[in-house]
């Protein structure tokens, strides 16, 4: 038999094997927020908020307490759950739809605000859980569903560059990053850091995943990490966008860049 | 710091804004989530004014969608937490509302109903009562009461809360614009001295214990993969809102008895309709007086007792038959007339209700 990869203690092994398609990037983007969650011991003073598309399948992937919200809406429970009980981590885990587009006042306001709470975003460039829709971030000339023909940002606009978006309107003491899927090890220091700068008390953490979708996609494995490995990055900039002078100083200077 | 805010009877001269937020902390209400609209914003400016001598917390939201979700966010930390809105205000908040009757979270909202459709006016009407008592995308499992005066809002306010809490539902309190810029006397109070309980709100999230080996994890949801597991919850949702149908319909009513007409209103009207009523039977008129306090759920019983008792309805209503609607429905079968005295968008006179009166009976 072969050796299974450990399981997070965080996770819940009676809704294992989880509900995302066979090549789904939420799957490692959870595996590395579980481990996050180990390592810090915040399994028993956390809430998980999950969104509507395929970040709700997430509802019971955790044994942490988690609320479903609405399509755009987990950043304002998360804000209001985090406000009313600071003692807690809160994070709202959403996909590109709910945060760059349905819910794109929500996470700029949040932002604006620096409340102290850890947004982690999907970035697979289309809306998966309907049936792979044009998003904010599609690429130009990607085909989905709603751009047949490619999507053409002279009528629909470039990708939105979320990340670089919200580093521009929070303060020195947010934490801003860029990750990828393809290389969990740098992920799991942007996610370990988005969580430490909250329970910090420090202000906004927020990681933006990029992560695959062969099912919307319609692509082979060979092609699939193609496009997350060569094609997203030119257009999405894996890396930390902001970093908090503590963590810098913890790291001892230019070693604190999370760069894989 | 929080010390109890109002200690005895308080014999006081205030907006009806002012009420509400005074009511709020008397209820031990923790946090308001708000956004601005006319005409509920001084609940919010008395609130912020009052918050940190009572330790209360305050956010001033991006949009109403917001202040919904935040106030939902609140809840599941277990803090009585509220929101108050109006108009287009009312209409975002359906969306987070329906995630409350989905979920069964104890959100309290107040309404101050200002004209409509669309921006209308930021004065008065009674509009926003479909939407209150069945917005959203679902069955309109909610708790609303109508209140008619200053001292309805305190009261009601303070019970908005406790009602939420005891039944899991959310819970509103519809006023109107008249009733939230004017001042009038009341009597504000602690209702824990005066014996009215106050019920205790819950987390459902942060409990102690490791989740999913001390205790198992909260996990709470508003979707359902397949018709049957989603229609079991709302039969669910439907046996409770069963027992809040026996236990919580609320109405106020006189010279019913064989009447030739009840004149049925709602909110500041039934104060005009009162008034009217009161004049017409000092004239010798038989005419009878029916305010439901309770539009969700109504008291169907209480109305259809009357309606068996009298020959005619006058339904009076500063909307064009919101409330007739409700009425309808709740008399379904009875074959009593109802005649309908509509005035969208503008207050009502004890004087038109006379007029009219004096018209049906003649």
């Amino acid at each position: 038999m072969a050796v299974q990869p450990a399981m997070p203690r965080s996770w819940r092994r009676e809704t294992k094997p989880h509900k995302f398609c066979p090549g789904c990037g939420h799957g490692i983007a959870l595996r590395v927020l579980g481990q996050a969650i180990d390592q810090l011991n915040i399994q028993d003073r956390m809430v998980f908020g999950c969104d509507i598309g395929c970040s709700l399948l997430a509802w019971d992937f955790f044994n942490v307490d988690t609320v479903q919200t609405h399509h755009g809406r987990t950043t304002p429970v998360i804000v209001g759950l985090k406000r009313a009980r600071p003692e807690l981590v809160c994070v709202a885990y959403m996909g590109d739809g709910g945060g760059y587009a349905i819910g794109a006042q929500h996470l700029v306001s949040a932002a604006m605000r620096n409340d102290r709470i850890t947004v982690i975003l999907i970035n697979n460039t289309q809306y998966a859980m309907t049936g792979g829709q044009m998003a904010p971030t599609t690429l130009p000339g990607q085909k989905t569903e709603t751009s047949p023909y490619g999507r053409d940002p002279d009528m629909t606009g470039h990708p939105t560059q979320g990340p670089e978006m919200v580093a521009t309107i929070t303060p020195e003491s947010a934490y801003v990053a860029r990750g990828t899927i393809s290389r969990p090890k740098q992920l799991h220091k942007m996610v370990t850091r988005a969580l430490e700068n909250q329970i910090a008390g420090r202000g906004f953490s927020f990681v933006e995943i990029l992560a695959t979708c062969p099912t919307n996609w319609r692509t082979n494995a060979k092609n699939t990490w193609k496009f997350i490995e060569e094609t997203m990055p030119t257009h999405f900039k894996v890396g930390e966008l902001k970093v908090p002078e503590a963590f810098q100083a913890a790291a001892g200077g230019e070693g604190a860049r999370a760069d894989g | 710091m929080s010390e109890k805010p109002i200690t005895g009877e308080k014999r006081v001269f205030m907006t009806g804004n002012e009420v509400v937020a005074w009511a709020a902390v008397a209820a031990q209400a923790e946090i308001m989530y708000g956004y601005p609209i006319t005409p509920q914003n001084e609940i919010m400016h008395y609130w912020t004014r009052l918050a940190p001598k009572f330790n209360k917390t305050f956010l001033q939201t991006e949009d109403e969608l917001s202040a919904g979700f935040t106030t939902i966010g609140g809840v599941l930390a277990g803090k009585k937490t509220f929101t108050a809105t109006a108009g287009p205000g009312t209409v975002l908040m359906q969306e987070p509302l329906a995630m409350a009757e989905m979920m069964r979270l104890p959100v309290v909202v107040v309404v101050m109903q200002r004209g409509g459709p669309s921006t209308a006016t930021v004065i008065y009407s009674q509009q926003e009562v479909t939407l209150t008592t069945f917005g959203g995308n679902g069955e309109g499992f909610r708790i609303v009461y109508s209140t008619a005066t200053h001292q309805d809002l305190f009261d009601y306010t303070i019970k908005a809360f406790n009602i939420a809490w005891k039944y899991r539902m959310p819970t509103f309190v519809l006023g109107d614009g008249y009733q939230a810029k004017m001042r009038e006397p009341l009597t504000m109070y602690d209702p824990e001295e005066r014996g009215v309980e106050l019920v205790k709100p819950e987390p459902y999230v942060g409990l102690p214990g490791m989740p999913g080996e001390e205790r198992p994890p909260g996990h709470y949801r508003n979707t359902y993969n397949t018709e049957e597991e989603l229609n079991e919850v709302v039969n669910d949702h439907v046996k409770a809102y069963e027992q809040i149908q026996n236990e919580l319909p609320e109405h106020d009513e006189f010279g019913t008895e064989n009447a030739d007409l009840v004149v049925v209103a709602h909110g500041v009207v039934a104060r005009a309709t009162k008034q009217a009523v009161e004049a017409l039977r000092a004239e010798g008129l038989n005419i009878g007086y029916f305010r439901p306090i309770t539009l969700r759920p109504m008291p169907d019983q209480a109305l259809r007792a009357m309606a068996d008792r009298t020959k005619k309805i006058l339904v009076v209503e500063s909307a064009q038959g919101q409330l007739a609607r409700l009425l309808k429905e709740s008399l379904y079968g009875k074959t009593v007339e109802i005649v309908p005295l509509f005035r969208p968008g503008v207050g009502v006179t004890p004087e038109e209700v006379m007029a009219r009166s004096r018209e049906l009976v003649a």
